[in-house]
């Protein structure tokens, strides 16, 4: 097999560093691209131009259609399926439905939230090419680090990594996919 | 306070005075990696007495008294308390109320400082939310068995059956159920989530094979890339907008419960609202009587700040303060009624027969040894700032029993009146459930990320790309 490139990684010491390299890889004309860093970096939504995350609005559905659905379930189990009276009032009526719906919409979407969040992220993913990295453990550790994927329009294994080195990256490493 | 942040000479004269300066949220600033290592090394290390010594009783409460507890009531019925005639509801439901109180500080402290930007709790927010995470499983255990026939369980959740029953969703019992098992569902996820990128941490770490394999599977291939930091502050950010409706909600069922019933001392509209303010108040107490000890044996002094403890203090005084005045409302509210059944339940808190003394510690506790907390130099006292925190706790229980049980147990018809004692039951359970909860509580510290490394790493001057110690030439960038 012939090992084909995943990408070359880059390491900074710093988060300003790592932004201001970011800054000239997209300037450069790259366009896949990521950065792997401890935490999120203030910053770098914008300079990797990432739109707002839809994850809020997987939420919102699933929040939205657990409070439907528990209102059609309180309709049909007291109102249709056995009717119920209560106090002589209606069998049914939408304030009477608010409480459960309320609290059942909230963990709808909160499981969104989380759903979206792993969807999106394409997680749990036990393996990636980058865990080969020789030093890409130190990413959760204090180290942030720049990558330029192999599937880069613009990519190319000496300029790409004369790039790297002249934007102060350090270890400069190819990853094999 | 000392200051960490360096300021650059020519910054220096737009720089706040010293006094008018946030306090770091780390104090000694040895940088991220340095950090890393401080944060995780507990849970890498060796386990040290201290937690054996904590862990072998919370665990025999755990695995005998609860177990035996237990089993003994669901299979004699729910005699073997000393609920009964007019006292229906007793220390079961005095623990459930305080539990689901407890829980509610972790959340108000995770959720609701996340959204407004308060930077300091990036430090004892896992530790909160762990908290509000085991107090709801004690809380959910209670009403499960307090049922009676705890078989019949899934009455109460909308199933079908062949005997055509529905619950009946009127009732704020009814609602109790979703919201307690919205809540332990919720802020499970929630406590989740945000470790997963600490997972991550101690898997990158990691040193044995074993070990690498399992906390790789828990922190889900988490590789920090922008992209997963992206998506991920959003879910965390609508999470926690969830969380802090939860904190409104959960209690206020609770308050319900009692507020729909046709009894003196618990028909009040102020209930919702009540147990709201006493829960948060409860919970306060609680971090502050595991986070004290924690960051000294733990040596996180420098992490978890006496800054962070004065604001926990601070918002401990706060939610007493509220206490004080809803108190203060509900006798008044009582007299003003000039309803005779509510002054005689009112007077009879502090002036009745039985339970009067309750009344007292109650006031004592909630209303004056709160009042310490003003002092800066109590504030500053971690010794006393942890005997003020067992205080409320003590306090907050007393006011769970004076309202269920002072409520109860002289209604309306003087030949309805008795007496309610717990039984040994009854206080087994409750130790049962003190013994679980602090069992889960040392095994989550001892092998998950006790706090949010990441967070805190982001919320330091290294982390911030901004700041000249993150990298940034001059002040600014």
């Amino acid at each position: 097999m012939s090992p084909k490139p995943y990408g070359i990684l880059a390491e900074f010491e710093t988060p300003a560093a790592l932004l201001s390299a970011a800054e000239k890889v997209r300037d450069a004309g790259y366009s896949r691209w990521d950065v792997f860093t401890p935490f999120p970096i203030h910053g770098m939504d914008r300079v990797m131009g990432l739109k707002n995350s839809l994850v809020g609005w997987v939420s919102l559905m699933m929040g939205a259609g657990a409070f439907v659905s528990v209102v059609g379930l309180i309709w049909y189990a007291n109102a249709f399926d056995y009717p119920l009276l209560v106090g002589g009032k209606p069998m049914f009526s939408v304030p009477m439905t608010f409480v459960p719906a309320y609290v059942m919409m909230i963990m709808g979407a909160a499981v969104g939230a989380l759903i979206g969040m792993f969807a999106f992220n394409e997680l749990p993913r036990f393996h990636h090419p980058l865990f080969a990295g020789r030093r890409f453990e130190l990413v959760s550790r204090d180290r942030f680090v720049l990558l330029i994927g192999s599937t880069d329009p613009k990519f190319s294994a000496t300029a790409t990594r004369q790039l790297l080195e002249s934007l102060g990256g350090a270890h400069i490493e190819t990853i094999e996919d | 306070m000392a200051e960490s942040t360096v300021i650059p000479e020519d910054l220096k004269p737009l720089a706040p005075p010293a006094e008018l300066r946030r306090a770091p949220v780390v104090e000694n600033n040895r940088g991220l990696g340095a950090l890393t290592d401080q944060l995780s090394q507990f849970a890498e290390g060796k386990i040290p007495r201290w937690w054996w010594i904590l862990f072998i009783p919370a665990a025999f409460g755990a695995t005998v008294l609860l177990p035996v507890a237990l089993v003994y009531q669901i299979s004699a019925g729910v005699g073997v308390w000393g609920n009964n005639h007019p006292v229906m509801w007793g220390l079961d439901i005095v623990s459930f109320i305080w539990w689901v109180g407890v829980a509610h500080a972790g959340t108000l402290i995770s959720a609701l400082l996340f959204l407004t930007r308060q930077h300091w709790r990036t430090t004892i927010g896992r530790a909160a939310e762990a908290m509000t995470v085991f107090s709801v499983m004690m809380a959910g255990l209670y009403p499960a068995i307090h049922v009676g026939r705890a078989w019949f369980d899934w009455f109460m959740f909308p199933i079908p059956n062949s005997n055509g029953n529905w619950p009946q969703f009127r009732s704020p019992l009814m609602w109790d159920v979703f919201a307690v098992n919205t809540y332990l569902v919720v802020s499970m996820l929630f406590w989740f989530m945000g470790m997963i990128p600490d997972l991550a941490v101690l898997r990158d770490r990691a040193t044995t094979r074993p070990r690498k394999f399992i906390l790789s599977l828990a922190a889900m291939g988490w590789t920090g890339s922008a992209r997963h930091w992206h998506h991920y502050e959003k879910a965390y950010v609508v999470l926690c907008g969830l969380c802090t409706l939860l904190v409104f909600t959960v209690s206020s069922i609770v308050g319900l419960d009692f507020c729909t019933s046709q009894l003196a001392g618990w028909h009040a509209t102020i209930f919702p609202l009540y147990f709201v303010i006493g829960a948060v108040f409860c919970g306060f107490g609680m971090i502050l009587v595991i986070l004290i000890p924690l960051r000294k044996w733990l040596r996180l002094e420098n992490v978890i700040t006496l800054s962070h403890m004065d604001k926990v203090a601070k918002l401990a005084l706060v939610s007493g303060l509220i206490i004080a005045y809803i108190y203060s409302m509900e006798f008044f509210i009582a007299w003003y009624s000039n309803d005779p059944y509510e002054r005689w339940v009112f007077g009879h808190r502090l002036f009745g027969h039985t339970y009067w003394f309750l009344g007292w510690i109650l006031i004592g506790v909630n209303v004056g040894v709160t009042q310490l907390l003003w002092f800066k130099k109590i504030r500053a006292n971690m010794k006393a700032l942890f005997v003020i925190g067992l205080l409320i706790n003590l306090g907050m229980f007393t006011e769970r029993f004076v309202i269920v049980v002072g409520s109860l147990y002289q209604d309306f018809l003087p030949a309805n009146w008795g007496v309610y004692l717990p039984t040994r039951w009854d206080v087994a359970l409750y130790a049962g459930s003190l013994g679980a909860f602090f069992m889960l509580y040392l095994l989550f510290i001892k092998f998950l990320p006790f706090i949010a490394i990441s967070e805190v790493k982001g919320a330091t001057p290294q982390g911030n790309p901004h700041h000249p110690l993150g990298g940034a030439e001059g002040g600014r960038s």
